[in-house]
């Protein structure tokens, strides 16, 4: 069989490691590298304790959720109804909001990390078995997993007795087939349950009542979970030792677009700021060409952007949400000055527009007609009506102030997130937060547009540097 | 013709086994139609739907939710360019209007030999590594439009067969789990007692 070269992306450095530690290693993915550095030595320890005292010690880690709502881990498992059994655990691995690349990074570099996670999170909150759902479009992902999961259950990890003890339980290995609103947790259940991937109306607003055919469900993103085996075999203290008070530990961070140096970074949660990620030496040093900074997409292609003014900012959710945006899955998209704005925010207009899934009238008819009006505007055909058209359509999908963040230039004070919607999920408002914040930051590039009647190329840009 | 082969309704007895309900097999049994053909045909819809008890309108009903199943042809090798907003930035538009020179078709064409098709696609999780594109969902990162010439005369010349499997197949490593050491699925219709680790005991 031929063996694959590991992704690239990840830029190490002298911070500290809790989910990237073994990244260094190029058999980082086998069993073998595994236990040769601490790994199932988590689990072990949480199998020698009682499995509240295991939950206690991830309740006391406060382990924000990476997968865009930064929910605290030990909270969720804490919500599942009493005395109902079966339950079960989904595994979010199905990583696709615009700008978004860590979680692939974590399946197919430490699938084994991810999988104790998995077994320590059954442990602690009762789970009866767990369904690891991987993005359809991720081939070696899923055969790092697949491979992992495959010496784990042969070696007494997983499965019936792990490592000899009372605690039995399977994770299965499920794919998806394409599809961004799946990652959407009751999508993602809809999905494992051979349906159409389209979210469920709320409420209930959590799976731990009613998930998984109809049972409670705990749904975690890898890289949650991915936090686990560290926390166990070092304690909570050292964790909440990381970061601060309200978002200890780290998180992965991509770092995209035209910075010097574009990558995935394992940051100190709660103090990093935008500035230290984007002209850090140890980041991502500068704006490419020294070029200046136009705008900045903070948290995913959902999340409103920033500007110059906001780069103080530190990884907080406590400070982002005021500031008018979100942290989501840990994506920076940077745009830089030979950026033609309205042409960036089409291309993630675009996406939402297509990847709805239909289910609410907002954000079937409204993404898709925000994306034509769009899409004249770029082309030079569009005209002023149209400019406060693309308001009006955004108004029907998210009522009253979207939240968009203070510019000193425009003397724009900021509107805090999150917004109002009259959509089931976050694709209808997805679709227009991109146009919102172009619009609201650079009104000048729309009006030249309608003016001149003219287009630019998205970016100046040819090859990579 | 186009049923699934014997072998593949063997691995998706297995498969099935594995979930509470048999539906929740769907989706993976339709890759395993994908990879058998190159495509999902109807035929195979139908039988998937006899093994996990559904009618080929509902498996026809999921399958056409999702991006990855296709229901007629495809070449060999689908290029998958990635449009979406950090490779945009970094010039996939060109990449795309080279791939659409070179082979000669348009964004959703095959070429008349059935080799390669060539897609949009949209965020494929490797932003900072910009632009990128999958062959068959196998990445190719910081691509540069000489260098998607170049990979098609690759795939032309047969070059990367044995790095890239034709279309349909993806993992080629696969879950199996043998019967002594799976738990078993855990069914939602028969209520559970609180698992036995609960009870406050040790489990080590
Ligand atoms: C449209 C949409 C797409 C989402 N995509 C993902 C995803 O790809 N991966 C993920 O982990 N969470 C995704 N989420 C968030 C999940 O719904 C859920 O909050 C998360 O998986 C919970 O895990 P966590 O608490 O560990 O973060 C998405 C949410 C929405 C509304
Ligand atoms: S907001 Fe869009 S994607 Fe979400 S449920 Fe409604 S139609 Fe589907
Ligand atoms: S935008 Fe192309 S991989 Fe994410």
């Amino acid at each position: 069989m031929t063996t694959f070269p590991h992704a690239p992306g990840f830029v190490a450095g002298e911070r500290p490691q809790i989910v990237t530690e073994r990244f260094q290693y190029e058999d980082s993915y086998t069993l073998e590298r595994y236990r040769a550095t601490g790994g199932y030595e988590g689990l072990r320890k949480a199998l020698q304790q009682p499995s509240s005292a295991v939950h206690e010690e991830v309740k006391s880690a406060t382990i924000l959720g990476r997968g865009g709502a930064g929910f605290p881990a030990g909270t969720k498992w804490g919500l599942t109804p009493q005395g109902v059994w079966p339950r079960y655990l989904v595994v979010n691995g199905d990583e696709s909001e615009p700008g978004t690349y860590k979680d692939r990074l974590l399946m197919e570099r430490d699938p084994h990390q991810l999988i104790e996670g998995c077994l320590i999170a059954c442990y602690a909150a009762g789970l009866s078995q767990c369904f690891l759902y991987i993005r359809g479009e991720m081939a070696l992902a899923q055969e790092r997993v697949a491979a992992a999961l495959n010496e784990a259950y042969a070696a007494g990890l997983v499965g019936r007795n792990v490592m000899g003890s009372s605690f039995s339980v399977d994770v299965v290995l499920h794919w998806g087939a394409g599809a961004y609103v799946v990652g959407e947790e009751t999508a993602l259940i809809e999905s494992l349950e051979g349906n159409r991937g389209m979210p469920r109306l709320k409420p209930p607003y959590f799976p731990a009542a009613i998930g998984l055919y109809g049972k409670p469900t705990i749904v975690n993103n890898v890289e949650t979970l991915s936090n686990l085996p560290w926390l166990m075999r070092n304690g909570s203290a050292a964790y909440t030792a990381i970061g601060t008070k309200t978002s200890p530990g780290t998180r992965m961070v991509a770092v995209s677009g035209h910075v010097k140096r574009p990558g995935v970074y394992e940051i100190v949660n709660g103090t990093t700021t935008f500035r230290d990620l984007l002209y850090g030496e140890e980041f991502c040093k500068g704006i490419r060409n020294g070029n200046a900074l136009k705008a900045f997409v903070p948290g995913g292609g959902s999340a409103p952007w920033f500007t110059a003014d906001q780069l103080d900012l530190p990884f907080e959710a406590s400070q982002v949400g005021p500031a008018g945006s979100m942290l989501g899955s840990g994506a920076v998209m940077v745009m830089d000055e030979t950026t033609d704005i309205p042409a960036a925010a089409l291309t993630l207009t675009n996406f939402y527009a297509h990847e709805s899934c239909g289910k609410c009238t907002p954000c079937r008819e409204g993404g898709t007609w925000l994306q034509r009006i769009l899409t004249r505007v770029v082309n030079g055909d569009g005209t002023t009506e149209d400019l406060a058209q693309l308001v009006e359509v955004g108004s029907m999908i998210c009522p009253g102030n979207f939240p968009h963040a203070s510019s000193e230039r425009l003397g724009l004070a900021a509107v805090p997130f999150p917004y109002k919607m009259t959509t089931i999920c976050f694709v209808g408002p997805s679709a227009y937060a991109p146009v919102h914040s172009a619009l609201t930051l650079f009104p000048e590039e729309f009006a030249a547009r309608v003016k001149h009647r003219r287009t630019i190329p998205v970016t100046a840009v040819g090859a990579p540097a | 013709m186009s049923r699934l082969s014997d072998d593949n309704v063997k691995l998706s007895r297995e498969i099935i086994a594995r979930y509470p309900r048999p539906k929740s097999a769907l989706v993976p049994l339709l890759h395993l139609a994908q990879e058998q053909d190159g495509y999902v045909t109807r035929e195979a819809m139908v039988h998937i739907g006899e093994l996990i008890g559904v009618t080929s309108a509902e498996v026809y009903g999921t399958a056409s939710f999702y991006e990855m199943f296709r229901f007629e042809p495809v070449g060999k090798y689908l290029i998958n360019i990635c449009g979406t907003m950090s490779c945009a930035l970094m010039g996939a538009h060109e990449l795309m209007h080279r791939a659409e020179e070179k082979l000669g078709v348009k964004a959703g064409g095959t070429t008349s030999d059935g080799l390669i098709t060539l897609a949009h696609a949209e965020c494929q999780a490797a932003c900072t590594e910009a632009p990128c594109l999958q062959v068959n969902y196998r990445y190719r990162y910081r691509v540069t439009p000489e260098q998607v010439e170049q990979l098609i005369d690759d795939l032309r010349a047969g070059r990367l067969a044995e790095e890239i499997p034709s279309h349909g197949t993806l993992a080629r490593v696969r879950q199996s789990v043998s019967a002594e050491r799976f738990v078993g699925a855990v069914s939602p219709d028969v209520e559970a007692a609180q698992p036995s680790w609960l009870a406050g005991k040790a489990a080590l």
